[in-house]
């Protein structure tokens, strides 16, 4: 490539992009300039002052422009006037930096001296102690003396909750500006900034409520000191006596890679328990960077109301039983209840355990009525075609940016998937055209180019006339809709993300294949399938939501999207055949349709068995409850929205006698005549690729592959040290899709507007729900059910702002707050912080009396 | 001679407007808007070799001409921080004489093509603001600024600003910070102002006096104002003379005027007393003593004697002054005004006010000494902007020559 | 409520900028006027008027001096006593001043009328000893005319009359235009 510029660092000659910084050029040939302020997912700031080196040009004669020699024939070197901090500086043709010389060496000694002078000596309880970047570069690069009187040193408090999250050290604090520039440059939220200035500058917020930011753990993880702390992290264990086990968010459809540190405890009878969750470096997918959601909700895991026990309902009562005696009550009611069984899974578990769920009925049972239990979202099978293709190279990814558009559909990113809203949010930084389409406003909007509302009930007809408007030329419009297509047909690269809220799932069947459409338009370009950085992108609700859909979890779609001979019931009709008697016996495994508010009762069922992690009320009206194991406890793969299958591993050991999903399922089928169980999750993977031919040349080998990746965030060295862990454990592998060769036939779907005011139900990134409840850290931040206004319908209602209120929603009355905003489009009253509701009701809201 | 800068000593009332314009106010504008390119406008300053009066001295010519000359938005900031001890020269144009500043800002917008001016006052000036207010309001009445300016079609808007207590926020790109609504910290340059400056933007800030000295260069010619001052000191300076003289105050001298003459323009050291030291540019420059009395006051030629022009604030101490005790003064101006973003002026500055804290209370060892001068030379060189720089010369001037007055100080 | 009160004076202010966040420190002194400090409620306000976290006013209140965190006195009496001044008897001057108004540096007067503090270069040396009285300078001072100046105040301050004092000067900057 042209843009290359050579430079030497220390007599060794290194080639990087034009625009690199030193620092980072410094780095790929492994010289570790040593930095506190700079970090390179941020831009620079140069004021630690840590990384100071020489810096030289080639001199040029002022008349003649010509380079000046040496006598030896070398480049004459201008050193300039003094050291340069390298993370401010570009990289420029010829230019010579040197790292061992005297001042530099000097320089270094300094600059940790100072930031000595006023840090406390406190490593032997410091969190951070054991992988603090102070503590390795004092070790690296300090004069191992202090020449400060001790009583000189600044006294500042030392447990500031700066929010219910993050404890501020503010006599640790070394000033960097690393949590203060995340928080604004980064995720946008700047609610933390410095006070006071000099020696007295502190980290500081005044917002309200205080540090509250779905992304405050990451300041932790960046901060080089040990000044910022998690609320259930801080003096929990020290570094070196944790393990690190590879992970994957249990909660978003982003797939995001995590570590686990755990810990062997006395206080847990000698097991091994997970101490925290920090990010693993993963830069396609959420590069390095968690959510709160996915640092904190692993609480559940360890939560004491676990299922340890096979539970069997004798004399009206559950009791604990053997596993055998379990398993083989299951097996012989499910025969008897012939083909009226039916199945219904959660869309957490992992691909091994959807993969046998299926098996279990379409093999074993001879019965197609398999169904996810609270299914919102279709198309599946559209991103299967048209799915986004990421691309490949982790040394140097290209990022969406200028030339380049988004569309976001019926999604709420910011709280469903924090992680691509900060990946769209960024792209549009860069340049990127960004087209929200939503009945309301989100926080994208800020990042939109246009930021269009649509009427409830009216997204299957918006979509539909920006797809028409997508196929013909037109020159500029000025209506949103119209020109907001054009830009995006007209765009490099095209990513679409659809969601369902406010649509039905009929309705989101219709808008996937329409999004599909848009991407196959080719309006004088290429069209948008197939290539790099293009393609669709469903909000799926939960982590392995598309893990279900390869597996065959679906009613018509066998593995691999195989169309079924004959389609068994779906979910909806399952429900009904419960409460009617035409099905007998329901297995339900790691959902929750009672609590969901999908299923009364247990109606006519002969049999109800429920594999789960806790007694949820569907699991208090069964007649089996099977204890199941959570991720952390064993190994399995997850699909992200993305197509990406990844690994996760075992942490912590098996809670009671509870056991992998899989292997249940196993168990059943071999008392139902399938013959021998598979005894290891990778050997159930093996069968999955033989089934889903996409995951072709995929094992749990290859998904464990790693590359190295750049930036060098993790790893041993003391450049950028701690803030992410490096990924050692797999990157994973994205399946290919298959492009369609046609359009796809978009099925009509009835008009579910309503007329008055109209009930959409938002997404919270807290929604209460069995696993965010379990953690202690994330229980005070659930969404509470408050439903917003806008004046003119809260004038009607007689309604303000603060008030209370019932709400009926699916049939039963729910009592929220009254949040009257401008925000709000008259006509749509959003409701928050409650159950999904699909699609649009007629708003039946009443003051509820003081 | 007559006042080029300090006009109101010779003419009162200058500061209305009417008075300016019967002295020949605003004929350097519109002599530049009617008959000047932009080009020429700048390369007459350039010629003029008028250089940057804020403390850096940096060719105010040569700076407009690094503005793009691309169309887009540009600024001009007048720096009216004026934070610098002992230095009270900007306030003093600012209440008396502000149509010239005014007028300087003006060309200087005419040359870079800005279409906004901000003066930003130290939040102190609120009565110098003020009264520099006033002469906008008659200014823009006149039709001297707004939209098309004297019939052509040069537009530009005027607006005061004030800050609100910080010296540093007198770096250039700290009050381009400040001015945004920032914490006044200032950036690591590159990007330069002229290129990325106020909202990103390019823009020229200079010092208030410098473009004080625009109209009448733009009038009289570059000729004029070089035949002042040195070969390469061209023209007018104001010293501002303070501590022990007999009679404190703005002195309006061509440049090449020694430190000696300076003094004895003010009057001499006051109550007869002997000379000891003196400051030549705030807290910020090293002291200097009787032998440095004969060094011209040029930007060339100081440096052979010790000494700095900074913004030619003379504080003159005599025989009685305890130089530990100033020095102490100066590390407690610096700790207090250091913005904390770099590490070597926040910890840096911090520590040595301890250290000469204790020395000065008579609790210090030889070894606070030692470790005081390192500490100084550990500065030296990296900060991110001159603050820490300026912090480290008192310490280390006053060492150098007044060693005998610490080692008294210390613990025995 | 500033922004009712000053409606017009805060979008005098707001139109001398592109951005609305330039118009942070002149709204703070607005406020500060109207609180007395940078009260939580001031802080508050002036975020909500310009959109931003109020956490963006609180840090800009600490780095800048002359935003009061503290409650302070009716008036407070800023004495340089930086190295040009001090060398003008200004350190002197602070003794007198404290001792006769019975108060530390940084204290206030029980009245509530009076806080005295000491602040580096206020860019008036030559006129040493000085202080300056809300934003107001007062030069040559000495003993007796500091005597006067409190007089003035105390009258003032019982008469409700408002000579002395930022408040003029920035409603009347802001009002401009
Ligand atoms: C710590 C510090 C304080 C400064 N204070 C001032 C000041 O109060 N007034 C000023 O004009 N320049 C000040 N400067 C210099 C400015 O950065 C800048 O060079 C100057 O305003 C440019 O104008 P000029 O070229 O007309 O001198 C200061 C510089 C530093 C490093
Ligand atoms: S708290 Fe940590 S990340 Fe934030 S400025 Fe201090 S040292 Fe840096
Ligand atoms: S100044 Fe370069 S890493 Fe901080």
């Amino acid at each position: 490539m042209s843009d290359l510029v050579t430079i030497t660092v220390d007599g060794v000659e290194v080639s990087v992009p034009k625009g690199t910084l030193v620092v980072d050029a410094a780095k790929r040939i492994g010289n570790d300039i040593p930095v506190f302020c700079y970090h390179p997912k941020m831009s620079p700031v140069g004021m630690c002052r840590m990384c100071l080196v020489e810096v030289g040009m080639p001199m040029r004669d002022r008349a003649t422009g010509e380079l000046m020699m040496n006598e030896d024939g070398s480049p004459k070197i201008n050193f300039g006037r003094g050291l340069q901090t390298g993370c401010t500086v570009q990289v420029g043709p010829g230019m010579v930096v040197r790292t061992n010389t005297a001042v530099v060496t000097e320089a270094r000694e300094s600059i940790i001296e100072f930031l000595l002078s006023s840090h406390p000596l406190d490593c032997p309880i410091c969190d951070k102690g054991g992988e603090c970047p102070l503590q390795n570069l004092t070790l690296a690069h300090g004069k191992g003396n202090s020449r400060v009187v001790y009583s000189d040193k600044k006294k500042m408090d030392k447990h500031v909750p700066l929010g219910d999250l993050i404890f501020l050290d503010r006599e640790r604090c070394i000033q960097c500006a690393r949590c203060v520039r995340f928080q604004e440059e980064v995720v946008g939220d700047p609610v933390i900034r410095f006070h006071n200035r000099g020696r007295s500058l502190e980290i500081a917020t005044f917002s309200d409520p205080g540090f509250d930011s779905y992304w405050s753990g990451n300041t932790t993880d960046i901060c080089p000191v040990g000044a910022l702390t998690t609320a259930d992290f801080r003096f929990g264990a020290r570094p070196w006596e944790m393990t690190p086990v590879a992970t994957i968010s249990p909660h978003g459809p982003a797939g995001s890679n995590m570590t686990f540190s755990t810990r062997i405890e006395a206080a847990a009878g000698g097991r091994s328990v997970i101490k925290r969750v920090m990010p693993r470096q993963h830069e396609l997918v959420n590069e390095t960077w968690i959510s709160d959601r996915d640092r904190f909700v692993h609480h559940f895991a360890d939560a004491p109301d676990r299922l340890t026990k096979p539970l069997l309902r004798k004399d009206g009562e559950l009791v604990a039983v053997s596993w055998d005696e379990a398993l083989n009550f299951v097996a012989e009611k499910l025969q008897g209840a012939g083909t009226a069984v039916a199945g219904l899974s959660g869309d957490r578990v992992s691909n091994e355990d959807l993969f046998l769920f299926q098996n279990l009925f379409r093999k074993g049972l001879k019965s197609g009525n398999i169904d996810l239990a609270n299914r919102r979202l279709a198309g599946g099978d559209v991103a299967a075609q048209v799915g986004i293709v990421n691309e490949t190279a982790y040394d140097n990814p290209q990022r969406l940016g200028a030339g380049d558009a988004i569309l976001v559909v019926a999604s709420d990113l910011h709280e469903e998937e924090p992680i691509w809203w900060l990946r769209v949010k960024q792209a549009a930084e860069r340049g990127a055209t960004v087209v929200v389409l939503n009945v309301r406003p989100t926080r994208l909007d800020e990042s939109a180019k246009f930021a269009i509302q649509y009427v409830p009930g009216t997204a299957v007809a918006t979509v539909r006339q920006l797809l028409n408007s997508a196929k013909v030329e037109v020159e500029s419009s000025d209506n949103e809709l119209i020109a907001a297509a054009q830009a995006l047909v007209k765009a490099q690269n095209l990513v679409v993300f659809y969601g369902a809220e406010g649509v039905t799932y009929a309705e989101t069947e219709a808008i996937a294949r329409m999004l599909g459409n848009l991407l196959l338009v080719k309006n004088g370009g290429e069209g948008h399938v197939g290539r790099v950085n293009n393609g669709l992108i469903p909000v799926w609700p939960h982590n392995n939501t598309q893990g279900a859909w390869d597996m065959g979890v679906h009613p018509a779609l066998e593995p691999g999207y195989k169309a079924a001979k004959a389609a068994g019931l779906d979910a909806a009709a399952i429900y009904a055949g419960a409460s009617s008697g035409d099905i007998k016996a329901l297995y339900v495994m790691g959902a929750d349709p009672v609590g969901d508010g999908l299923m009364a009762n247990r109606g006519q069922l002969d049999l109800l068995v429920v594999q789960e992690l806790f007694l949820t009320e569907t699991a208090k009206l069964a007649d089996v409850v099977l204890p199941a194991q959570s991720w952390a406890e064993r190994e399995g793969t997850f699909t992200s929205g993305e197509r990406r299958v990844q690994r996760y591993y075992p942490a912590i050991p098996a809670v009671g006698e509870s056991r992998p999903d899989w292997q249940i399922l196993a168990q059943v089928g071999e008392r139902v005549g399938m013959g021998k169980p598979a005894f290891a999750a990778s050997l159930v993977f093996r069968d999955i690729v033989r089934a889903m031919k996409a995951y072709k040349g995929m094992d749990y080998r290859t998904l464990a592959q790693v590359e190295k990746q750049w930036p060098d965030v993790g790893g041993d060295d003391l450049y950028y040290g701690g803030n992410a862990y490096e990924n050692r454990s797999g990157l994973g592998q994205q399946w290919t899709i298959t492009p369609p060769k046609e359009a796809f036939a978009v099925l009509d779907v009835p008009e579910t507007a309503v007329t008055g005011l109209t009930l959409v139900r938002a997404a919270a990134l807290y929604t209460p729900g069995t696993l965010n409840r379990c953690s202690s850290v994330l229980a005070p931040r659930l969404a509470q059910p408050t439903v917003l206004l806008h004046a003119t319908d809260a004038a009607a209602l007689k309604l303000a702002d603060g008030d209370r209120a019932t709400v009926e929603l699916n049939g039963a009355a729910v009592q929220a707050a009254v949040h009257v905003n401008g925000a709000t489009p008259a006509g749509v009253a959003v409701i928050r912080g409650v159950a999904y509701q699909p699609g649009t009701a007629v708003a039946h809201i009443s003051k509820l009396a003081e | 001679m007559a006042h080029i800068l300090l006009r109101h000593r010779d003419i009162p009332g200058i500061h209305k407007l009417d008075t300016y314009q019967a002295h020949g106010g605003y004929d350097a504008l519109k002599k530049v808007v009617t008959e000047l390119s932009p080009d020429e406008v700048i390369q007459i300053v350039r010629d003029s070799n008028l250089r940057g009066r804020g403390g850096a001295g940096f060719p105010t010519g040569v700076k407009w001409s690094f503005i793009p000359k691309a169309p887009g938005d540009k600024y001009v900031i007048i720096n009216t921080d004026e934070s610098e001890t002992g230095t009270f020269k900007d306030r003093e144009l600012s209440e008396k004489n502000p149509h010239q500043i005014i007028e300087g800002a003006l060309i200087a917008a005419y040359a870079i093509g800005a279409k906004a001016i901000y003066n930003y006052f130290r939040g102190e000036f609120m009565d110098a603001g003020y009264a520099f207010e006033e002469a906008l309001k008659e200014a823009y009445a006149a039709g001297y600024i707004g939209k098309n300016i004297l019939g052509s079609d040069f537009s530009v808007e005027f607006n005061t600003h004030f800050g609100a207590g910080a010296y540093i926020c007198g770096e250039e790109t700290a009050l381009i910070k400040s001015l945004e609504g920032e914490l006044g910290q200032p950036w690591s340059k590159p990007p330069f102002p002229a290129i990325e400056g106020l909202y990103s933007k390019p823009t020229v800030v200079n010092n208030t006096e410098t473009l004080c000295n625009v109209p009448p260069i733009i009038m009289n010619g570059a000729a004029w104002y070089k035949s002042m001052g040195t070969e390469q000191s061209s023209g007018v300076k104001i010293v501002c003379m303070s501590g022990h003289v007999e009679k404190p105050g703005n002195y309006e001298v061509p440049l090449g005027i020694t430190y000696r003459e300076l003094l004895e323009m003010a009057g001499g050291v006051a109550g007869g007393k002997k000379f000891k030291a003196l400051l030549p540019s705030g807290g910020s420059g090293p002291v200097v003593v009787a032998d440095a009395l004969d060094a011209p006051l040029t930007y060339e030629g100081l440096t052979s004697f010790g000494s700095v022009m900074g913004s030619a604030s003379v504080i003159v101490m005599d025989e009685t002054v305890d130089m530990v005790w100033a020095a102490r003064k100066m590390i407690h101006f610096f700790k207090h005004e250091s913005c904390g973003k770099c590490t070597p002026c926040r910890e840096g500055t911090f520590w040595m006010q301890q250290v000469l804290d204790r020395i000065y209370a008579g609790q210090g060892t030889e070894k606070d000494l030692q470790t005081l001068e390192s500490v100084a030379n550990q500065i030296k060189g990296k900060t991110l902007c001159a603050l820490g720089e300026f912090a480290v010369s008192p310490v280390l001037s006053t060492i150098r020559h007044f060693p005998e007055e610490y080692r008294a100080k210390l613990k025995r | 409520m500033i922004a009712e009160k000053y409606a017009k004076e805060i979008e005098g202010i707001l139109a001398r900028f592109p951005s609305k966040k330039s118009a942070a420190l002149p709204l703070m002194h607005l406020a500060q006027h109207e609180y007395g400090y940078m009260s939580p409620e001031a802080m508050r306000e002036v975020a909500e008027i310009l959109d931003l976290d109020p956490t963006h006013i609180l840090s800009l209140s600490g780095f800048y001096s002359l935003y009061y965190e503290e409650p302070v006195g009716k008036y407070v009496l800023e004495i340089c006593n930086d190295l040009a001044c001090a060398l003008r008897g200004a350190d002197e001057f602070v003794e007198m001043a404290t001792d006769k108004l019975g108060i530390p540096v940084d204290g206030t007067t029980e009245d509530g009328l009076f806080t005295i503090k000491t602040v580096m270069c206020l860019g008036a040396c030559d006129r040493a000893p000085m202080l300056q009285c809300n934003l107001k300078f007062e030069e040559h001072l000495d003993e007796a005319k500091f005597d006067l100046l409190l007089e003035r105040l105390r009258s003032e301050a019982n008469t409700g009359s408002s000579d002395t004092a930022v408040p003029t000067k920035i409603l009347s900057y802001a009002a401009k235009k």
